[in-house]
């Protein structure tokens, strides 16, 4: 079932500036950690310096995100950990409603965070280690054990990134609740983002460099992902009968647009010079990056304001 | 005749519309119980209702429904302004209970539906929840309030203020079974009246599996800001959607992320 429709008499819960940018760090942080772990698993030897940036914004933007979550509870601010465990007389222990994407979020955020923490102490071990050296970085750390564990966090990642989307539907706000396009959606455009923030660190980082273009193929086909659900999205919206709440957001989903448009043209330039069974793809974009990039992130952060600011 | 209160029974209301005079009575008897202070006067410039909505300052609001027709030739044809007194429903499949992260949002032996202030931490999940626009922020207190069904004072073994104080007997307070049988002799005594446009919504469990607080309107569920049994969803109905949707997402993208990753030889 695609269709929604629903007539809606719902008051709107005020999530705004907080949420917005905890939904724009999680899905950074969740996403670059994705695409970090498969650049180290799939990727060349010399993707590791690129993965390693990648763990790096994982744990930056996730430190952001707990503090958000916090703020945004007011003056109930002590009682975040009640998310957590359950206090009520009779039922005291671990909260866990697993059909409560808030609940799964929390849980999710809470173990994740282990391993973008460790991930990102490897990296800093690892970069402090092969420093002064010259080549490829130096392999990753704990074998098989190790890239299990990269594979864990890479699941729990996707997770994170996407839940926020599936938190907004799992509601009875007009839009949010009218589509299950949203989960994928916030998915996509995460790793579309992340793609372009690990460009953007790449710039800053020569070793980094070789990953350049294929981050930027991978935004390419993230960003093709994202505007075939976009697609889906207003298509079911329309079919509920809520779209026209959005068309006072216009600007900001022109400004997504922008996001997705300056990935595909960054990526066609990837595309076309794909070498044929040989050579490794060691050339930049066509279009600077650095715009490129930006560009990007707006447009992810662009996105999250007009899904959220849409039902409000 | 006053209700025996007995922990472990269903209690509810029965608010018959066709009946209430818009006195606001029931208002003004639950800030007084519930020590609410009220949100600040405003004029709304829209019938007699100048409370607006229900928020965590008003846990009763009486709805004013323009429903005279445009075309005054007719007279109205018997049609007035509709008057409701809005309440917590007390819904038996709530949906702010069940996206309630913390488990502050209990069933109290009296099957009512009530938010533990102590352990609410306001994230606001509720709010966005709750269909009928109920549950709302107190920004002091940082939590969601609503209708408590007056839990101190059925704990007390007295009935709700607002049922109390109710000088037309619009809301009904009592057992459920009772305020069920109720409403079904006062729906059959209209209908054969020719009021065939009365119904009652919630007495049965089509609309969140039945309603401890439910009502008898005098027109659509609709007019009256109620969502109608084929709008009456519970969040979690979007969960598996939602999920698969992401999980489909997240598959393409991995395989996205290894064509573009892939090893494709030394350079």
């Amino acid at each position: 079932m695609i269709y929604l429709a629903a007539e809606h008499f719902v008051r709107a819960p005020q999530w705004t500036w907080y949420i917005l940018f905890y939904f724009f760090f999680a899905g950074l942080s969740g996403g670059s950690y994705a695409l970090a772990t498969l650049l180290r698993l799939v990727g060349e030897p010399r993707d590791e310096a690129a993965a390693r940036l990648g763990f790096y914004a994982s744990f930056v933007a996730l430190l952001v995100c707990p503090v958000l979550l916090t703020a945004d509870l007011a003056a109930s601010w002590w009682k975040f950990w009640h998310m957590l465990i359950n206090v009520t007389p009779g039922d005291q222990g671990l909260n866990f409603k697993y059909w409560s994407p808030i609940t799964l979020g929390v849980w999710v955020l809470s173990v994740f965070a282990v391993f973008a923490a460790v991930s990102a102490l490897e990296s800093f071990a690892l970069d402090r280690r092969d420093r002064g050296t010259v080549g490829d970085p130096g392999r990753p750390m704990g074998g098989i054990l190790g890239r299990a564990f990269n594979v864990v966090g890479g699941i729990l990642a996707l997770l994170f990134a996407s839940y926020t989307g599936v938190l907004l539907s799992v509601s009875n706000q007009p839009i949010w609740s009218d589509t299950w396009m949203l989960g994928g959606l916030f998915l996509a455009s995460g790793l579309s983002g992340s793609a372009a923030l690990i460009a953007l660190m790449s710039r800053y980082r020569p070793k980094a460099a070789f990953s350049l273009g294929r981050l930027h193929e991978a935004d390419g086909y993230f960003s093709i992902l994202e505007l075939v659900l976009l697609v889906a999205f207003f298509i079911t919206i329309i079919a509920a009968g809520t779209a026209g709440m959005t068309v006072q957001l216009l600007p900001l989903w022109l400004l997504a647009l922008v996001g997705i448009g300056s990935s595909l043209v960054a990526a066609r330039g990837q595309m076309r010079i794909r070498p044929m069974g040989g050579a490794a793809v060691v050339a930049r974009a066509g279009t600077d990056t650095l715009v490129v990039s930006l560009l990007v992130l707006l447009g992810v952060l662009a996105l999250r304001a007009a899904v959220i600011f849409s039902a409000q | 005749m006053a209700t025996t209160i007995t922990p472990g029974e269903s209690y509810g209301f029965f608010t018959d519309t066709s009946i209430c005079i818009g006195c606001k009575a029931c208002e003004v008897a639950c800030k007084e119980w519930n020590q609410l202070q009220g949100d600040s006067p405003q004029f709304l410039a829209d019938s007699y209702d100048n409370t607006g909505q229900l928020d965590a300052q008003n846990w009763r609001h009486v709805k004013f429904i323009d429903n005279v027709p445009e075309q005054t030739a007719k007279a109205g044809d018997g049609r007035a302004f509709l008057m409701m007194s809005d309440v917590c429903k007390h819904c038996k499949h709530a949906s702010c209970m069940e996206v309630c992260p913390t488990g502050a949002i209990i069933r109290t032996e009296f099957d009512t539906v009530f938010i533990q202030q102590d352990v609410c931490n306001g994230c606001r999940n509720c709010v966005a929840a709750c269909p009928y626009s109920v549950i709302a922020m107190n920004q002091s207190t940082g939590t969601a309030h609503k209708c408590t069904l007056c839990y101190d004072r059925l704990q007390g073994g007295l009935e709700p203020a607002c049922a109390k104080a109710c000088p037309t007997q619009s809301i009904k307070f009592g057992p459920l079974a009772e305020l069920q049988q109720a409403a079904d002799v006062r729906l059959a005594a209209l209908q054969s009246q020719g009021i065939t446009q009365a119904q009652l919504y919630g007495r049965d469990d089509k609309v969140y599996g039945g309603l401890n607080a439910f009502f008898l309107l005098m027109d659509k569920p609709e007019t009256y800001g109620l969502p109608n049994e084929d709008n009456a969803g519970l969040p979690s109905r979007n969960d598996v959607g939602g999920y698969v949707v992401g999980l489909v997402t997240a598959a393409l993208g991995v395989i996205a992320g290894i064509v573009a990753f892939r090893r494709r030889g030394a350079s």
